[in-house]
């Protein structure tokens, strides 16, 4: 038995920086937090790298052959029934160790960018200490060894994200856009701590050992009471996904993620391409045994949404002209793809393909999309712009971020032998053997993705320069590093036998290309790649035509298909006009007036009250006579009855 | 002597050395002195309550000490304290402590103004370790009274009137209180012997059901009252928008929590049947005070009114978790006391330091201020995302622990009721980001504002006291969490045998 017990240092390096650079941070040149925070990462990735080396290849399997489940550490954090407790601790099983591999090299890259990209911006340290706050709560989230713990660092992934996109706090934009992401991310949230509430009830445990034990609790508990038709097992799953959702920008609770592109490029890398973005899918891996063998219907949800979001995203990714709200439309349509393999999947050895097929692509996609951000930011640096038309002819300029964005278009786009193909195809299997339907949906994402990414290289790189203010050059060794890093990420990431590693049941098994699925699928990316290459290797007309041919379409498309104009309605015009205003009025008017009410009613019966001490004798010896007169009046008549 | 009378002892000596000294500074480091003294007792006590834990003593309350003090009535000075009252003491010692801090500048009467504020602050801890009913009420009669002049002459704005307003609604509560405790007072022995004030007695003793049916709704709409609870919280936001800083941080922090408290100790201790028949009437209001509190604060505009309708959402939340009769929402009930109590005095502690210089509370006539006063603007966001909950402060502890123990009442009334309270973890981040970014980020609106100073030395001490405390409890809850639940025991034992089906 391997001691795993030191993994908690890769959860308290962040931390630890994180305290000191936010505490002591400006007491040193900013610099300084940079290299600490770097150097930090990168003892971080070096103890992930052994841990993984150590999980899989030295550590014993257990009986039936499968990846161990392991707690490497957990301590008790807060007692709340007889049988709900939280726990803090570290879970090794493949996918969180799959995680930390992600997490580790992509935030490594992204500080090591960040110390180029930043250099000379105010806050740099406060960049670097909320780095590190990402860092920490990013992998205290996937090494979680129950679902509220999870919950507890979901929330703190939240917030650091919420710094972040807000990290330039004196734009208007970037403050709303943080704020648009924290409230939309917390109302799932609501879902989400509903779900956990009703699963944590039903199964009597927050613990992952425990509830996705196929022979534990949570599977053998009755699937509880009905409630319109779903048991409440399958309503908790869904409430769970909502969470998910939310955080990995599924639609309809992905408004948030176009417009946290206001934060810085690196950020976005790293948050919001690699590695935040994906809890969502993280989230329904890790409960996958419960999904698959007592929720399905939930699970069906899972792959609807995946599905339509996948679509949904690549629409509108091809008619955008800000090359970071394409990119992150793009995020979203992979993401929707991550989850649509999710949800076609089944439980176990070959079944179970489509699960090892989300986590492929999620591994895959974290290289590739890390790589096409941290390219887009060191465009961004050398033009002073994100808009694609004040881009063109870069090819010459930016040689190493012409080469390595167009490994990651390739990547994205499907073609062998570089490392999207692999997972997409996988996805594309396990979409043909659940719907047919959807597996053609699927496929034409791939079209679309290819199409507009393709859309996008050519109008960065190619075409007629424009005005720059300074000829744009290639950034220092510190951005292009991690581009070319990550560039050989993007080429041999799908070369892993991913299957031998990560599968639904922790079982190892063989999964291979098929050339009835490989093939179309190529050609589809190759014929999304023609076309754009028709449309904008050189300026033509074409895309204008084409754009005003699907006339109403098109024009939904680009304003985003107006979901955003909804979520101002309801949040702007009901909830502030006719629910929060009403509310303030009545207290102020109805409660409030009524105790003041009382109080006048007080004042006035006193006011007539005092009248009666008048202290006039007349006045008093009037009153006593008409009492005497009344009194004797009303006595008789009594009597006399 | 036991260490509880220090609590009274402390603050009683530090009002006659404010009213001997010879100048301001001498006043204020008088203050200081002895509410730090009171604050390091606290803390000696809550560690010497564990060690007695830790040491196997089980008894109910402990440091115990009894006099009489009025024989005919059979009233007595009967002190000791459990889990739930050390962690309420603590929470005050640190409010006060801060609140002298955050009172630094105070200009007119230092003198008169420090001796109302320790009143004040005796009142509440002679509240908290009383053990006789009739002196709970003494002392809670001693918390509100300064109250009114402190607000009446060191106020702001329309202060005679929430003075007055205040202090009227509050004496109507303590009219109710006293009816209820006369009225248990008198039903305190019903098989024969001598009538008591003893809560740890009458707690042993079965009050008849239909006098328990009549009292409940006094003394628990008496607390409420003071807790704030929806629609008797309308005193709140007139009473804080007036109150200068200390006297905020302190009603709001503390002397709210003396509301909760009482509904826990007096209202649903002593009359445990009562409380289960009748307590759905309150649970819909305070479900309704949660979810209303918060959407009132959205549209406010003023800084403190948006704190004092915050203040009514957070505290109806404990009535909440108490109304839910079960350990694990009880529990967070106190936490949530606790938690809102640091939170809350943060929360005035800053909107009295940001007024201080920028003489406005609008929040459309500031923004930006996280340029001017960094340090200020950085507590502040630490204060909102406190109050919305985020796990590593207390919010979070005390608001999961509540709906987990809200949850495990099964039946469809609860659920609703707790999803509903639930759903204001989402509004209360939008009226708390709301304010960070139309306060603190953006641009600076009004150029006047750019040469303002940050925060002072003392104004630190006073941030930083507080922000530790909500920070220590976020991060390790375990201890605190534990101490509570040990002081529940007995009113969880009470309520089952009240109703057997409710859950432990």
């Amino acid at each position: 038995m391997i001691d795993f017990s030191y993994t908690i240092w890769i959860l308290l390096i962040p931390l630890f920086m994180f305290v000191v650079v936010g505490l002591f941070g400006n007491r040193f040149k900013p610099i300084v937090s940079g290299i600490a925070g770097t150097s930090g990462l990168f003892v971080m990735w070096v103890l992930s790298l052994v841990t993984a080396y150590k999980y899989f290849f030295v550590l014993e399997k257990a009986a039936d052959g499968s990846f161990q489940k392991l707690l490497a550490v957990n301590i008790r954090w807060l007692n709340l029934t007889d049988k709900l407790h939280i726990d803090m601790g570290v879970l090794l099983d493949p996918i969180s160790i799959m995680m930390l591999i992600v997490i580790t090299t992509v935030s490594f890259m992204v500080h090591l960018y960040s110390i180029g990209y930043m250099d000379g911006e105010k806050g740099f340290m406060r960049f670097f200490a909320t780095l590190s706050l990402f860092s920490f709560s990013m992998l205290g989230l996937v090494v979680a060894t129950n679902i509220f713990q999870m919950y507890i660092f979901w929330e703190l992934v939240g917030v650091s994200s919420y710094l972040l996109i807000g990290f330039y706090y004196t734009k208007d934009s970037a403050v709303s856009a943080s704020k648009k992401a924290f409230i939309v991310t917390r109302f799932a949230d609501l879902g989400f701590l509903i779900g956990i509430l009703m699963l944590s009830f039903s199964a009597g445990t927050f613990d992952f050992l425990s509830l996705t034990d196929i022979h534990g609790p949570a599977m053998s508990s009755g699937s509880g009471v009905m409630f319109l038709g779903l048991s409440t097992m399958t309503w908790s799953m869904i409430f769970i996904f909502m969470g998910g959702a939310g955080k990995s920008a599924m639609f309809p609770l992905h408004i948030w993620l176009p417009d946290a592109m206001e934060g810085p490029t690196p950020v976005s890398a790293l948050i919001h391409a690699a590695t935040m973005v994906v809890a969502g899918v993280y989230l329904v891996a890790r409960l996958f045994p419960i999904y698959a063998l007592k929720a399905p219907v939930a699970l069906d949800v899972v792959m609807y949404v995946g599905a339509f979001s996948s679509i949904f995203a690549a629409v509108i990714a091809c008619t955008q002209f800000d090359i970071k709200r394409v990119l992150a439309y793009s995020t979203m349509s992979q993401i929707g793809m991550m989850m649509f393999a999710l949800g076609v999947s089944g439980y176990g050895g070959h079944e179970g393909l489509g699960y090892m097929a989300s986590m492929f692509h999620l591994f895959t996609h974290a290289f590739f999309k890390a790589l096409l951000f941290l390219a887009a930011g060191a465009i961004i640096h050398a033009v002073h712009s994100n808009v694609m038309n004040d881009m063109g002819g870069l090819r010459k300029h930016l040689p190493i971020t012409h080469a390595t964005f167009l490994i990651a278009c390739l990547a994205i786009a499907g073609i062998p032998p570089l490392a999207g193909f692999f997972s997409k195809d996988e996805i594309l299997a396990a979409g043909h053997e659940k719907s047919l339907m959807l597996y053609w949906v699927e496929m034409i994402v791939s079209g679309l993705t290819a199409f507009y990414m393709f859309r996008l290289y050519y109008s960065i790189f190619w075409g007629k320069d424009q005005h720059y203010h300074h000829t744009p050059h290639e950034a220092s060794w510190t951005m292009t590093v991690p581009l070319m890093f990550l560039a050989v990420g993007a080429l041999l990431a799908g070369l892993i036998p991913f299957s031998m590693f990560v599968s639904s049941d922790r079982m190892p098994f063989m999964s291979h290309i098929e050339l009835g699925i490989a093939i179309p699928a190529v050609l589809v990316g190759l014929f999304g790649i023609i076309l754009a290459t028709i449309f904008y290797r050189k300026e033509t007309t074409i895309p204008d035509q084409v754009f005003n041919a699907l006339g109403g379409f098109s024009r939904a498309a680009y304003r985003k298909f107006y979901i955003d104009e909804v979520y101002l309605f309801i949040t702007k015009k009901i909830i502030f006009n006719y629910v929060s205003r009403p509310i303030a009025w009545f207290d102020r008017h109805v409660v409030d007036g009524a105790m003041n009410g009382v109080a006048y009613v007080t004042n006035e019966t006193s006011e007539r009250m005092k009248r009666f001490q008048s202290g006039q004798l007349q006045q008093y010896a009037l009153v006593l006579v008409s009492g005497v007169v009344l009194l004797t009046l009303l006595f008789t008549y009594l009597w006399t009855n | 002597m036991s260490i509880l009378t220090l609590f009274i002892i402390i603050p009683v000596l530090t009002v006659i050395g404010i009213l001997l000294s010879k100048n301001h500074m001498q006043v204020k480091w008088v203050a200081v002195v002895g509410m730090s003294l009171q604050l390091l007792s606290a803390i000696s006590l809550i560690f010497l309550y564990l060690a007695q834990r830790k040491a196997g003593n089980m008894a109910e309350v402990l440091f115990v000490q009894d006099y009489v003090w009025y024989q005919t009535l059979n009233i007595h000075f009967y002190v000791g304290v459990d889990g739930v009252s050390v962690a309420m003491i603590g929470l005050t010692a640190l409010v006060v402590f801060a609140g002298i801090f955050a009172s630094w500048d105070i200009v007119d009467l230092p003198r008169e103004f420090f001796t109302s504020l320790i009143l004040l602050a005796t009142g509440v801890f002679g509240f908290f370790i009383c053990l006789d009913l009739f002196t709970m009420f003494l002392f809670y009669e001693l918390a509100v009274i300064p109250m009114y002049l402190l607000i009446g002459i060191w106020g702001s704005g329309p202060r005679h009137y929430s003075a007055m307003k205040l202090t009227l609604m509050l004496m109507g509560g303590s009219a109710f209180i006293l009816l209820g405790i006369i009225g248990i007072y008198f039903n305190s022995a019903p098989n024969g012997g001598p009538l008591t004030f003893d809560l740890i007695r009458i707690s042993k003793e079965h009050i008849p059901l239909n006098v328990q049916l009549f009292l409940f709704p006094f003394l628990f709409v008496g607390f409420g009252v003071l807790g704030a609870m929806f629609p008797f919280h309308t005193w709140s936001p007139d009473g804080h928008a007036s109150a200068p800083t200390a006297v905020s941080m302190l009603h709001a922090g503390v002397l709210m929590k003396l509301g909760g408290y009482g509904c826990y100790r007096v209202a649903v201790f002593l009359l445990p049947d009562a409380a289960h028949q009748l307590g759905w009437i309150f649970l819909i209001l305070a479900t309704i005070g949660v979810i209303y509190g918060a959407l009132g604060a959205i549209w406010q505009k003023d800084l403190k009114y948006i704190n004092a309708y915050s203040s009514v959402s957070h505290c109806a939340l404990v009535l909440f978790a108490i109304l839910m009769f079960n350990q694990t929402a009880m529990n967070g009930a106190i936490m949530q006391m606790i938690s809102h109590g640091i939170m809350t005095a943060l929360f005035f502690a800053l909107i009295g330091m940001i007024y201080g210089r920028t003489h406005t509370r609008f929040i459309n006539e500031m923004g930006g201020l996280m340029k001017v006063m960094p340090f200020l603007a950085v507590a502040y966001v630490i204060a909102g995302l406190a109050s919305l909950g985020l796990p590593g402060f207390s919010g979070f502890v005390a608001e999961m622990t509540i709906f987990v123990g809200a949850f495990q009442n099964v039946d469809t009334f609860h659920r609703v009721a707790t999803i509903i309270a639930a759903s204001s973890i989402v509004v209360t981040a939008v009226y708390v980001l709301r304010v960070v970014g139309i306060l603190l980020l953006g641009k600076i609106k009004n150029e006047h504002f750019e040469v303002l100073p940050d925060a002072r030395w003392y104004d630190k001490i006073s941030v930083v006291a507080l922000i530790f405390g909500i920070t220590l409890i976020g991060v390790a809850p375990l201890w605190l969490s534990d101490m509570i639940s040990q002081g529940l025991g007995p009113i969880v034992h009470r309520l089952i045998a009240a109703a057997p089906l409710l859950i432990k």
